[in-house]
């Protein structure tokens, strides 16, 4: 079975600017996957050009075993993309939008089940007669995904889906994504939301300056970077040096701390007792994906 | 209802559902603003023939036994057939291109050729619809006789063919709607205004004459006008040859463009 995207050494040059290094990436059909990156670490121009957007300076994509350039009809045929920006086509109702994008596939009549489908499973269905330009922020990001569905494509590429989504259409946006990933399709998602990449996702790929720099599954990610971070609350102290390196975040007296052992939880604290600073609040919890994505992609 | 309709009128087979999927949508979006793309040009043309034949008409005579509002007419027919044609193709790229939206019709598995085919017949139907309203209109006005339809209709094909691709280079070209404007007010009108419209380039001085001749949009008009009184002022198998030729020429160069990309795909 050829995997849902190959990616085999992608380079791209905009002039001087050498935006993806040879990134080597390979997803399999099923999976949920998650594309995490800081803002110009290269991961729309990734996908900008997995959708024929923008052409590679070297290297090839795959769309399950279809080349992205040579092979582009195949390839797009199997590809649903959710652009990032909320562009839309103001002469339009909603289902007429959904029809011309099945139907730029091939799609006819015969595509109007899986079209309801869509609009049930994306809240849309009561705005299926009204006009695109009249739609709220939330409800043009809905139907901008609906479109991508309209040609039932195996593979879904949703950049930064949930962007000024509430969090009621969020909840509902992902039911019907991960219903969709039960059905068999591939999803790979670009988010800023970690939780939802940690929540939603099996494997996780960090980019940094065009380059993948963590590639594994997510349980795996949290327990190779992340350990525990444990929160305490000083007040308005100077820590001790010897601990500096262990400190992720510092607000208002409460400072957190990466911890990558238990054993690590005696050092801070011998440290604090040593400088005579007293503990006035303690959490030990676990880390998450940002954590892993801080200590990855954080420090720029 | 909220269940889409399962009756379809027009059986297309799935291969070539893209490429009419898009033309569909070109004519569904000039058709919803009709009164912007189809009324208010028509209304523009007849405001034209109302004050031309109202000034010149006795004092202007092109060719023997026609009238000089019946000269007229097929030239502002034609004029507004070629604007309307470049109209269409430059403004749904440029509103596309700037919204946008773009994007939909780029992510899709639609070839090059089918992209320049739907914008194509997009913008000949949107022509032939502004002509053929002006015509209906000015029958009512004036007595026009036709001596070779055949005529018409390749002059208006052509010629709408020819304007609505050079549309769609300047909808590829533009980034702006200002960038548009330039192709708009500095290549469109004056080389529609200057064609022969609204005289015989016969009455201009020979110098203005020969400057005449290098004006394409001189050949669509006079040839279009054959077709109606079966008299112009060059040949119209000339002027056929010549329309044809600068038809495929851009239509080679549009092609070329869509399959690189340019200015649509990084």
């Amino acid at each position: 079975m050829n995997p849902a995207i190959k990616i085999n050494n992608i380079h791209k040059h905009f002039g001087d600017l050498h935006a993806l290094k040879g990134i080597d990436l390979t997803i399999e059909q099923g999976e949920f996957f998650a594309l995490l990156g800081p803002n110009g670490a290269g991961k729309s121009t990734l996908i900008s050009i997995l959708a024929g957007l923008i052409k590679p300076s070297a290297g090839a994509i795959s769309v399950m075993g279809f080349d992205v350039v040579s092979q582009y009809q195949k390839a797009r045929q199997l590809l649903g993309i959710v652009p990032q920006e909320l562009v839309f086509d103001p002469f339009f109702n909603v289902r007429e939008m959904l029809r011309f994008q099945a139907g730029y596939f091939g799609h006819g009549p015969e595509n109007d089940d899986w079209v309801d489908e869509v609009l049930e499973g994306l809240g849309l269905a009561d705005k299926a007669h009204t006009n695109m330009r009249k739609l709220s922020g939330g409800m043009k990001r809905r139907a901008l995904i609906a479109q991508a569905l309209a040609h039932k494509p195996p593979v879904i590429v949703l950049d930064e889906p949930t962007a000024g989504v509430d969090v009621e259409l969020r909840q509902m946006l992902w039911e019907f994504i991960k219903k969709l990933n039960r059905d068999g399709h591939t999803i790979i998602l670009t988010t800023h939301y970690l939780e939802e990449a940690e929540a939603l996702c099996s494997r996780v790929g960090m980019m940094k300056q065009g380059e993948i720099v963590a590639l594994d599954s997510t349980a795996n990610l949290l327990n190779k970077f992340a350990g525990k971070k444990l929160r305490l609350t000083l007040g308005d102290v100077f820590l001790p040096t010897e601990i500096h390196s262990l400190l992720r975040g510092q607000e208002k007296g409460v400072f957190t701390f990466a911890l990558s052992d238990m054993a690590q939880i005696e050092l801070v604290l011998s440290a604090l007792r040593t400088a005579n600073i007293k503990v006035i609040d303690m959490q030990l919890n676990e880390a998450d994906l940002e954590d892993v994505f801080l200590s990855l992609v954080g420090q720029q | 209802m909220t269940k889409a309709s399962k009756v379809s009128l027009i059986k297309i087979s799935p291969r070539f559902r893209g490429p009419w999927t898009l033309l569909k949508k070109e004519m569904l979006r000039f058709w919803r603003v009709g009164f912007q793309t189809v009324a208010a040009p028509v209304i523009t043309a007849l405001l034209y023939l109302l004050i031309f034949s109202h000034v010149l008409a006795g004092h202007v005579q092109v060719y023997q036994d026609v009238p000089y509002t019946a000269f007229l007419i097929p030239g502002l027919i034609m004029m507004s057939v070629l604007q309307n044609a470049f109209a269409n193709s430059s403004s749904s790229l440029i509103q596309s291109k700037v919204m946008g939206n773009l994007i939909f019709v780029l992510l899709t598995p639609l070839t090059h050729f089918e992209f320049f085919f739907a914008f194509l017949c997009a913008a000949i139907i949107r022509g032939l619809v502004v002509g053929l309203c002006i015509y209906l209109v000015a029958m009512w006005v004036v007595d026009i006789h036709v001596i070779h339809p055949w005529m018409i209709i390749a002059f208006a094909l052509l010629g709408s063919a020819l304007l609505g691709t050079f549309g769609i280079i300047a909808g590829i070209w533009a980034d702006r709607f200002d960038q548009m404007a330039v192709f708009q007010n500095f290549i469109i009108m004056p080389l529609s205004f200057l064609s022969g419209v609204f005289y015989s380039i016969h009455s201009l001085p020979p110098f203005w004459q020969k400057v005449s001749q290098l004006n394409p949009f001189f050949y669509m008009i006079d040839g279009f006008r054959y077709g109606f009184f079966g008299q112009g002022d060059i040949s119209p198998l000339i002027s056929l040859c010549i329309v044809g030729t600068s038809f495929l020429v851009l239509a080679l160069v549009t092609l070329k463009m869509l399959k690189s990309g340019y200015k649509l795909r990084v």
